[in-house]
């Protein structure tokens, strides 16, 4: 509940038409621009659709479910977090299951469920900047980043964004050198991310294409994701988004990986 | 700064929070009204189908004269449906295969052999909010090994495996009724087999093999003209397995615990008489654990297998034996998996097994040390797949290799080509036996 106030009146600062442009800490903002981009509700579902194009105007498709179920934390900080996708295109991953439990103090748990031979297969976890399903997206696009593995600046703010610059505390970890976040002001949502190169070179970006407001949470229901390097990009979309479907936490467990919860796969 | 202001004076700007709810905040509504898809909604279709075609072809890359050239010709249509009710899926997949490197066509549902397998043809319901149950024809799998199997005794289809269809069909159906219960930490499945369900052993048809018990004193090759004659034990509810796991997760680590009451899955014995190969009756006592190690994921697992009685002075009948696996796995790369595994057979009884062998017998180890190595590589948005898994046994000294390489035209639109070489110094190890099948296939799968 303290929480709860404590957002409401967060939120209802940040609302605040520009009062006094103060300069706000730059740990606040990344902190609420990570929450409302991977922790809306205590749990959500969301029809994710994409289109993978590669430079030369080729195109493939992927289509599967994910269902994201957060874990209380003492503090209530944005913590653990369960995300289970069930994959319906194309054909040869119809019906598969790829389970993730997003773990603060150490590496992701993954699993992966191959129907055709009912295996349950626990899968090491990979480097987070590699394809997530093959498309341009990383697997740390989509499950978000750890906040705490950069350095945060706010370079700029205007009427409507704040302007952040994060670097890498371990460069070798990653591809880039450093990224700008245009961070919305009123929703903290993040609309676009341009990664930059040692050589100031914009090597990838992400754009929000489309914002939906779904029960009373801003969510980003269509997005791009370009690697300008190969030119190739990825087209994402979010449809049937529900926020605290109720989603029992058993869900998250190898039961279901072998017998998909049909109810809340719908 | 702000933090200090009076909570009250905060509280009055609380409904403008609120007031987002209604209509999109400046700077997004801008964004434009963009729809990436028409969605083709098939939702509301009464049955999920599917349909795929795949063509395979392979050779055998030196002369066997057990064998014909071709390793592998065939064509197969795999049509699945799966209809869901309120509380019941009912689920069907089956594959109608043209196979002229078949010698024989009649049908058979058991061996596959013929124009029609069926793969599944089950109903899932859960009678109880703890307990789901899958009956009928289905594919089961457990245990930690990759491509190596302790506690897993579902049938195996080695013929597939080795002549390169797809992963998928090295496991064979099973007819069987399989119940889940979950009691919260601790789980339990226990399947139920009503009739002894063998694997798709090598008997010779399509995989030449060492016969021990065939030409002279001491074995010799053997392949389609005199294929395997097994006498497979096949009452109803009398020849049957039951196969128990009791699983539960400590953390991030899943450890099992695993029981088998059944057959040998492959030909164990042999009868004196009719000098058929048998499947002497096999208990397995076993468990498993699982978790992340350093960067991967470690697991292990061992399996004490308990032979027919008297196994141990019967030359015809295989040892108990116990067996053991370590393994792990971590990404080494970009997009390229690695996983090492370390596998121990040991035969039971072995000063008696020695005893009991007739002179001029192969004498087999008491240990089978076995390493597999696995690399998997993926390039071009994970359309290009290499993949690599190496068997090699230092005690054996031989081993079997498999490549892989697949490329996906489009996402229903694949192509591979790929090997199964054997290698090995002796005619009659586990590996040696098969080099004469060595063999390089393509193939093309197609998903409408």
């Amino acid at each position: 509940m303290k929480n709860l106030v404590k957002i409401l009146i967060m939120s209802a600062l940040w609302a605040l038409p520009a009062v006094a442009q103060e300069t706000p800490d730059v740990m606040d903002i990344v902190e609420k621009a990570n929450h409302v981009s991977y922790y809306k509700g205590d749990d959500g579902r969301a029809k994710v659709n994409m289109r993978i194009i590669d430079a030369q105007g080729r195109e493939r498709v992927r289509a599967f479910i994910i269902l994201r179920k957060d874990e209380d934390t003492a503090d209530g900080k944005d913590g653990k977090q369960k995300m289970y996708v069930y994959f319906n295109k194309p054909a040869d991953v119809k019906k598969m299951v790829f389970m993730v439990v997003k773990n603060m103090d150490r590496d992701d748990d993954r699993w992966l469920y191959l129907p055709a031979l009912d295996l349950v297969k626990r899968i090491a976890a990979s480097d987070e900047r590699t394809s997530f399903v093959g498309s341009h997206f990383f697997y740390e696009d989509v499950s978000g980043r750890g906040i705490d593995e950069d350095n945060h600046e706010l370079l700029e703010q205007d009427e409507t964004y704040y302007i952040v610059k994060s670097t890498p505390k371990d460069p070798k970890s990653v591809e880039f050198s450093y990224y700008k976040n245009w961070i919305h002001k009123s929703t903290f949502l993040p609309v676009k991310t341009e990664y930059y190169d040692g050589s100031d070179q914009k090597i990838r970006s992400y754009t929000a294409l489309k914002v939906d407001m779904i029960a009373g949470h801003p969510t980003v229901t269509a997005s791009r994701m370009e690697n300008h390097e190969s030119g190739g990009k990825t087209l994402m979309n979010y449809s049937a988004v529900k926020y605290d479907v109720g989603l029992p936490d058993e869900i998250f467990s190898e039961r279901y990986l072998r017998k998909a919860p049909r109810k809340y796969l719908r | 700064m702000y933090k200090r202001l009076p909570i009250v004076f905060l509280l009055a700007f609380a409904p403008l929070a609120y007031a987002q709810d209604v209509e999109l905040p400046q700077g997004l509504e801008g964004l434009g009204d963009f729809s990436i898809f028409e969605e083709e909604e098939d939702e509301g279709f009464p049955v999920d189908l599917s349909w795929s075609v795949e063509s395979r072809i392979g050779f055998r890359l030196q002369n066997d004269v057990h064998e014909k050239d071709v390793s592998i010709g065939e064509v197969r249509l795999q049509f699945g449906l799966t209809k869901d009710f309120d509380s019941v899926s009912f689920n069907f997949v089956t594959d109608f295969v043209f196979d002229p490197v078949q010698d024989n066509h009649g049908i058979d549902l058991e061996t596959g052999q013929g124009f029609i397998d069926i793969r599944e043809t089950n109903i899932v319901f859960s009678p109880f909010e703890f307990m789901d149950a899958k009956i009928g024809r289905q594919v089961l799998t457990w245990g930690t090994g990759d491509l190596v199997f302790i506690n897993d005794l579902f049938a195996k289809d080695y013929n597939s495996f080795f002549i390169g269809r797809d992963d998928e069909y090295l496991k064979a159906p099973s007819d069987a009724i399989k119940t889940a219960f979950f009691f919260g930490d601790t789980n339990v499945d226990i399947v139920y087999v009503p009739r002894f369900d063998a694997d798709r052993f090598i008997d010779g048809t399509r995989i030449s093999f060492f016969d021990r018990a065939g030409g002279r004193l001491g074995g010799d090759l053997s392949g389609r003209a005199n294929p395997v004659i097994a006498n497979r034990p096949d009452r109803w509810f009398r020849d049957d397995e039951q196969s128990v796991r009791v699983y539960q997760s400590f953390g991030a680590v899943e450890a099992a615990l695993y029981y088998y009451n059944g057959y040998w899955k492959s030909p164990a014995g042999q009868n004196p008489l009719t000098g058929a190969a048998e499947f002497p009756r096999l208990q397995v006592f076993g468990a498993s654990v699982r978790g992340p190690v350093a960067k991967g994921i470690g697991s292990m697992e061992f399996g004490v297998y308990k032979s027919a009685d008297g196994a141990a002075v019967n030359p015809l009948v295989h040892n108990d034996e116990f067996r053991f696996l370590i393994g792990y796995e971590q990404e080494i790369g970009t997009e390229l998996t690695g996983s090492v595994q370390y596998y121990l057979e040991r035969r039971g009884g072995y000063d008696q097994y020695v005893a009991s062998l007739p002179n001029g017998a192969i004498v087999d180890d008491k240990n089978r040390h076995l390493f597999t190595v696995r690399l998997t590589k993926m390039l071009m948005q994970q359309d290009l797949k290499l993949s690599m898994f190496n068997f090699y046994s230092p005690t054996d000294k031989d081993g079997y290799m498999r490549f892989n390489v697949s490329y996906k035209l489009r996402d229903n639109l694949k192509v591979e080509a790929g090997g199964n070489i054997f290698y090995g110094q002796e005619h009659h190890s586990f590996f040696g036996q098969f080099k004469d099948n060595t063999n390089i296939y393509t193939g093309l799968h197609y998903d409408f």
